[in-house]
């Protein structure tokens, strides 16, 4: 009787370690899963083209006036250069910023859901003078801005 | 690692603009340290905002985000006092995520 007994508290207590074994196994998941939509090609790239046909199925951008890209003239210190994107073109689906010059020219890629204004704004690194583009998907077509940043301490590397 | 974002969303009609500062290092993993040994990347790959249960904005971002990140975005329908959830996620696994109320 009195074995029997231990036996029992023994098997619950191993049923609830597996179970919270299974939990940990479900949380060290999540954040997998997430990478997976993580366009890694388009963030690896090394030329704007390729980080755009990745990432947007196209590199065929027509130039838009109405997309506005607000970054500073000379930006001093290259690890911190303001970067607004906005624009008026109806039914934008994503937002993409991109530093030309950069190792990996993509640095941001917005996805914009229901509601969304055309309208982002970050902070993004670059390595030296360059263009920053601004690409607006709309109706399954891309339209980009450039504005010309010279940056005099690079952000990219020590 | 609840502290790690600052939110603020505020109405102008029915326009909402949210901003947020998130604490995070953003090493590219291209950069070497004094000993000339490579660090490890460590940055973050994904920021959702919602509001509600809408998904307003995903951002995908690689190592060209600037260290402790600054975003801000727009929408439109949200009224104060409904909620704003950010959430993020980086290379490394960690995630973190905070609410707040539009004003």
């Amino acid at each position: 009787m009195n074995t029997s007994m231990k036996r029992r508290v023994f098997l619950k207590g191993s049923l609830a370690a597996s179970a919270m074994g299974a939990a940990v196994g479900a949380g060290l998941l999540t954040p997998q899963a997430v990478l997976a939509a993580w366009p890694k090609a388009a963030f690896e790239a090394k030329k704007v083209e390729d980080s755009l046909s990745n990432l947007m199925g196209t590199a065929a951008t027509d130039a838009s006036s109405d997309i506005t890209v607000k970054a500073p003239d000379i930006a001093e210190n290259g690890a911190v250069v303001p970067v607004t994107v906005s624009t008026s073109i109806a039914g934008v689906e994503s937002i993409a910023i991109l530093a030309e010059k950069n190792p990996s020219p993509l640095a941001a890629s917005f996805d914009l859901g229901k509601g969304a204004e055309g309208f982002v704004s970050t902070r993004i690194k670059m390595g030296k003078t360059g263009d920053v583009i601004g690409v607006v998907k709309a109706g399954g077509k891309l339209y980009a801005a450039r504005k010309g940043v010279k940056v005099t301490i690079g952000g990219c590397g020590g | 690692m609840a502290k790690s974002i600052k939110l603020r969303a505020s109405a102008k009609g029915d326009e909402v603009t949210v901003k947020c500062l998130i604490t995070h290092p953003m090493e590219t993993g291209s950069r070497k340290d004094k000993a000339g040994k490579p660090i490890p990347a460590h940055y973050i790959t994904e920021v959702t905002g919602e509001h509600g249960s809408n998904k307003v904005m995903t951002a995908y971002w690689g190592g060209g985000v600037s260290k402790n990140p600054y975003l801000s975005f727009k929408f439109k329908g949200g009224k104060p006092g409904d909620e704003v959830k950010i959430s993020w996620v980086d290379n490394q696994g960690n995630s973190d995520s905070s609410s707040a109320k539009i004003k």
